[in-house]
């Protein structure tokens, strides 16, 4: 397969969900079934393109990028600021085509799933335009070759995420929370915008080739190393508002009063995703001391997320929480070197993460109907407290959502093990480098955590008795368009698919494919090189596994231990950390801190503005009204007394002068006579004298 | 100062005289009477201008035709009782400043242009053939309309002078 | 006043050898008289009268000046014209008066005013 024909896939792949997103958006009511098979099938064949590049990519031009390119502006001197040429364009590397994959392999089983879960919505062709318009913008993102581009991308993934979550905007939290995801985005874009142009200033271009080749040479932001990981900060911006780390992470589960489809396409494989795929493609461009910060804001996240997690009650808060943590886990790997791992496991976590949120629509469907028919509309559908014992009345779903915990707990055997393992190694080896060891001691304990609360999860969920024995009766297995993305992606969460090898990923294809790409920033700045770091991880490789097969052991063993033989009681141990439990529950009060802080301090200021404004500001222009008035009445007088005044003494001049003059007018021939006579002795005078 | 020069005082003295009597006169009958002596001195001035034909030519006609026509005019108008008939003036300080002006500049200026002038002719003749012959010669035209025109201010005149006022 | 005094020597030098100038002068006063009659007099009779004044003082004229201006008698034919005219013209005049006796009973110039507002 030649280069043109996948780059011509590659674009048919961008293109195939805009055009269905233009068809549905306009004409979805009219078409049949509302054009959910259209958006569905444009997604199915966007998903075969990818397939094909990926395949083809991987066999044949394994090394290689390909490229393709367009100049869309070409401005010879625009005066002040001299020459300016945009040039915009498409890149397929093995980055890409394994994220061409992913995106459309998720939002594609998301689309059938979704045909299922959203039967009979009020808004159903809506949000399948909108599922196209998100899918076209993700693969825009992953496909750009240049920082304008994919910013655009960016923030119509920001647009989606609103318009998604807010899909039943009836719900006032709904219509809250999207703005809520779509404002704390903005405050990451802000960082990420000015880190572009900032790098825009520098190079004077946004293809990322170009920006890479110049920093390799020596061009530096400002002229300092300084101003280049502070850009490197900045552009780190971006991917802490989308990927929902510290402290921009408040978004996320408010995040799940979308449809859950949108939830599980958007808030767990891609959209969140979108933040780590940018560090990995700005790789090259961090500091050691840009990518440390990355690192503990990463570990951070995680730690945080995860102590979160074991409090909550709403299915989905539980996995929204996970995820943060997982993206957590995500960037902190990348952060500390760990390319290959971190990538890794967004994929993989794409997998199990997209099939844990399915599976929770799986059951929150079953769910409502079964309070449907018993006609209760008080119970909270998507409270774990209100479940139990569904595994008998819904096995698909039960089994395909074990494999998946298992996959995030990183039990041997999975996906997710392996990517894990592959991140604690990384840190290990990180802190064995630099001596940073808060970040693997961090990372270790939120595996134990995740094991704990996954499986407090599914133990709560699916095992044990159901309080309501008549709702248990109504609850019945979801139809197969559900369950079928359900089995594909518990599938996908099996080592084979990426690694023969059960215990280590690195023969599998995906590290073959993906590799660290080498720092271009100045040597003195610099992380440790790649070879450096995987000569400490091989120290250090088999450690790790052990600690991470122990830590998860430990998670599961409590979880059992707590939830499922009663041994210990989760209330007296709440009870007696009664006030970490609280801070815990309130997610660390983070949205109260922020409510007082943030938004408190931007109302205080506007009402000080309003002050400004109503005072100052509407006092001059008072003030102007006052002195135009005063003007005018000065200006009236003037035009009453004087003008008025000159006109009617002109006019009583006239009148003096007619009455003057009309005595002339006597009617009698005789004066007349007089003044004839007159006129000529005054011709003749005038005559005489000159 | 010969005989012609008193002479022409004198009929000067009776024209000024009788002519400001004229106007200045509140009885209409001393008005149309010092018009007939205003007359007779002009024709003397005439006379000493060697006009003999045009003398007589005026007093026939201004003393016996003009002047009879206006006393006609002062009868048939007046609402008369007694022969006292008086009459007032309009405006007359502006015309006293007119027509002291007037005669002023008038006089002055035909003193300043012609102070030195006037060639008699060498001797005096009747000038009635003289007259006639450029009546019916070079004047023959204006003769001719001047006589037309008589004719239209006859019918004229007794035409709108009618009494009756069938119209 | 060296100047009024020449003039006054002047003025009685010439006085008493009568040329065209005195003709002239007379009958510039007399025009300025018949002037005076048409303006002022209330009586239209009157009024004729100032007219008939100033016809005459424009004989003298034209006489004065053919007897010492020109050596022909032009001036004298200019004359009779005046005379034939006035006469006409008297006729028609008084015509009118009548006219106005009839239609206003007054002849006096300052009644007959029925076009003024």
């Amino acid at each position: 397969m030649a280069p043109d024909t996948l780059l011509t896939l590659a674009i048919a792949t961008l293109l195939l969900p805009i055009a269905a997103f233009t068809v549905v958006i306009f004409f979805g009511r009219r078409l049949p079934r509302q054009g959910d098979w259209l958006a569905t099938a444009a997604i199915t064949f966007a998903l075969l393109c990818s397939l094909a590049i990926l395949f083809a990519k991987i066999s044949w031009y394994n090394a290689e990028t390909l490229a393709l390119n367009f100049t869309w502006i070409d401005f010879q001197n625009v005066p002040g600021i001299g020459p300016l040429k945009i040039v915009l364009g498409i890149a397929i590397d093995n980055l890409t085509a394994i994220m061409l994959a992913v995106v459309t392999l998720i939002s594609a089983l998301v689309h059938y799933f979704s045909i299922g879960y959203m039967a009979g919505d009020v808004r159903y062709s809506r949000y399948f335009a909108y599922l196209g318009l998100f899918s076209f913008s993700m693969l825009m993102i992953v496909l750009a070759d240049n920082l304008f581009l994919l910013y655009v991308g960016w923030e119509l993934v920001g647009i989606c995420s609103y318009l998604l979550i807010g899909h039943w905007y009836e719900k006032k939290s709904a219509s809250d929370a999207a703005i809520k995801a779509f404002i704390v985005n903005r405050v990451g874009d802000l960082g990420f915008f000015i880190g572009i142009a900032i790098l825009f200033m520098t190079f004077n271009t946004f293809g990322l080739k170009e920006i890479f080749e110049g920093t390799r040479l020596g061009t530096l932001p400002f002229g300092s190393q300084g101003w280049l990981t502070a850009t490197g900060i900045l552009l780190f911006c971006g991917a802490v508002g989308k990927s929902a780390q510290f402290p921009l992470h408040v978004w996320l589960p408010d995040a799940m009063e979308g449809p859950t489809p949108v939830s599980a396409l958007i808030h767990a494989a891609t959209m969140v995703a979108a933040g780590v795929y940018l560090v990995a493609r700005l790789f090259p461009l961090f500091t050691a001391d840009a990518l440390l910060v990355i690192a503990y804001i990463g570990a951070i996240t995680a730690f945080i997320a995860a102590t979160i997690a074991i409090t909550q009650n709403d299915i989905k808060r539980v996995l929204a929480y996970s995820t943060i943590s997982q993206l957590g886990y995500m960037i902190m790997a990348l952060g500390v070197g760990a390319y290959t791992a971190g990538f890794f496991h967004l994929v993989t976590h794409a997998m199990f993460k997209a099939g844990l949120f399915l599976g929770s629509g799986s059951v929150i469907h079953a769910m409502h109907t079964a309070l449907h028919h018993q006609h209760d509309h008080q119970t909270d559908a998507q409270d774990i407290r209100n479940m139990g014992g569904l595994r008998s009345k819904m096995p698909v779903t039960f089994w395909t959502f074990l494999v998946y915990t298992l996959a995030i707990a990183g039990v041997p055997l999975t996906s997710g093990f392996l990517s894990k393992d592959e991140i604690l190694a990384g840190t290990l080896a990180f802190s064995g480098l630099s001596g940073h060891l808060i970040i693997p001691l961090t990372g270790f304990f939120v595996a134990g955590l995740t094991a704990f609360y996954m499986f407090r999860l599914v133990i709560l969920t699916f095992l044990g008795g159901h309080r309501d024995a008549a709702r248990l009766e109504h609850i019945r297995e979801s139809p197969k368009v559900m369950t079928v993305p359900l089995v594909i992606l518990a599938f996908l969460c099996f080592f084979a698919f990426y690694s023969f090898n059960p215990i280590g990923a690195a023969s599998g294809w995906v590290a073959q494919a993906v590799e660290r790409p080498a720092s271009v920033v100045p040597a003195a700045v610099a992380a440790p090189p790649a070879g450096v770091f995987e000569e400490a991880l091989h120290h250090v490789h088999g450690t790790a596994m052990l600690l991470s097969l122990a830590v998860a052991g430990l998670g599961i063993l409590a979880a059992f231990a707590t939830y499922y033989w009663r041994k210990i009681s989760a209330d007296d141990v709440a009870r007696a950390l009664a006030p970490l439990h609280r801070f815990l529950l309130n997610k660390w009060y983070f949205d109260e801190l922020y409510q007082a802080v943030a938004i408190n301090g931007t109302l205080a200021f506007t009402r000080a503005m309003r002050w400004f404004d109503n005072t100052i500001i509407d006092g001059v222009v008072n003030g102007a009204g006052w002195a135009t008035k005063g003007t005018s009445f000065v200006s009236g007088k003037f035009d009453t007394y004087v003008v008025d005044g000159l006109v009617n003494f002109s006019a009583y001049l006239s009148g003096f002068l007619g009455l003057v003059l009309r005595k002339f007018q006597t009617g009698k021939v005789q004066t007349y006579i007089i003044f004839a006579v007159l006129g000529v002795m005054v011709f003749y005078f005038v005559f005489r004298l000159v | 100062m010969q005989l012609f020069d008193l002479v022409f005082f004198v009929f000067a003295l009776i024209t000024l005289l009788s002519a400001f009597i004229v106007v200045f006169s509140r009885n209409i009958m001393y008005a149309a009477f010092a018009l007939l002596f205003t007359f007779f001195g002009v024709a003397g001035l005439y006379v000493l201008l060697q006009a003999d034909f045009l003398a007589v030519t005026q007093i026939l006609i201004y003393v016996g035709g003009i002047l009879v026509l206006l006393l006609f005019g002062v009868m048939l108008t007046n609402k008369v009782v007694n022969v006292e008939i008086k009459t007032g003036t309009l405006q007359t300080v502006p015309a006293l400043i007119l027509v002291a002006v007037v005669a002023g500049s008038l006089a002055g200026l035909f003193y300043s242009m012609w102070r030195g002038a006037g060639i008699p002719q060498e001797a005096a003749r009747p000038t009635t053939k003289i007259l006639g012959e450029l009546l019916m010669t070079s004047y023959l035209l204006p003769f001719e309309i001047a006589s037309v025109i008589l004719l239209v201010a006859l019918v004229g005149a007794a035409m709108t002078a009618r009494r009756n006022r069938n119209a | 006043m060296g100047s009024l005094e020449s003039l006054w020597h002047d003025i009685t030098a010439w006085l008493p050898h009568v040329q065209l100038a005195h003709f002239l002068i007379v009958s510039a006063v007399l025009f300025a008289l018949g002037i005076y009659g048409i303006v002022t007099r209330k009586n239209a009779i009157l009024v004729l009268m100032g007219v008939e004044l100033v016809l005459n003082s424009a004989n003298i004229n034209f006489i004065a000046f053919a007897r010492y201006g020109a050596g022909n008698l032009d001036g004298q034919v200019a004359a009779i014209f005046v005379i034939i005219l006035a006469a006409a013209e008297a006729a028609v005049a008084l015509a009118i008066v009548l006219n106005m006796y009839h239609r206003f009973q007054t002849v006096n110039v300052d009644e007959v005013s029925s076009l003024k507002e």
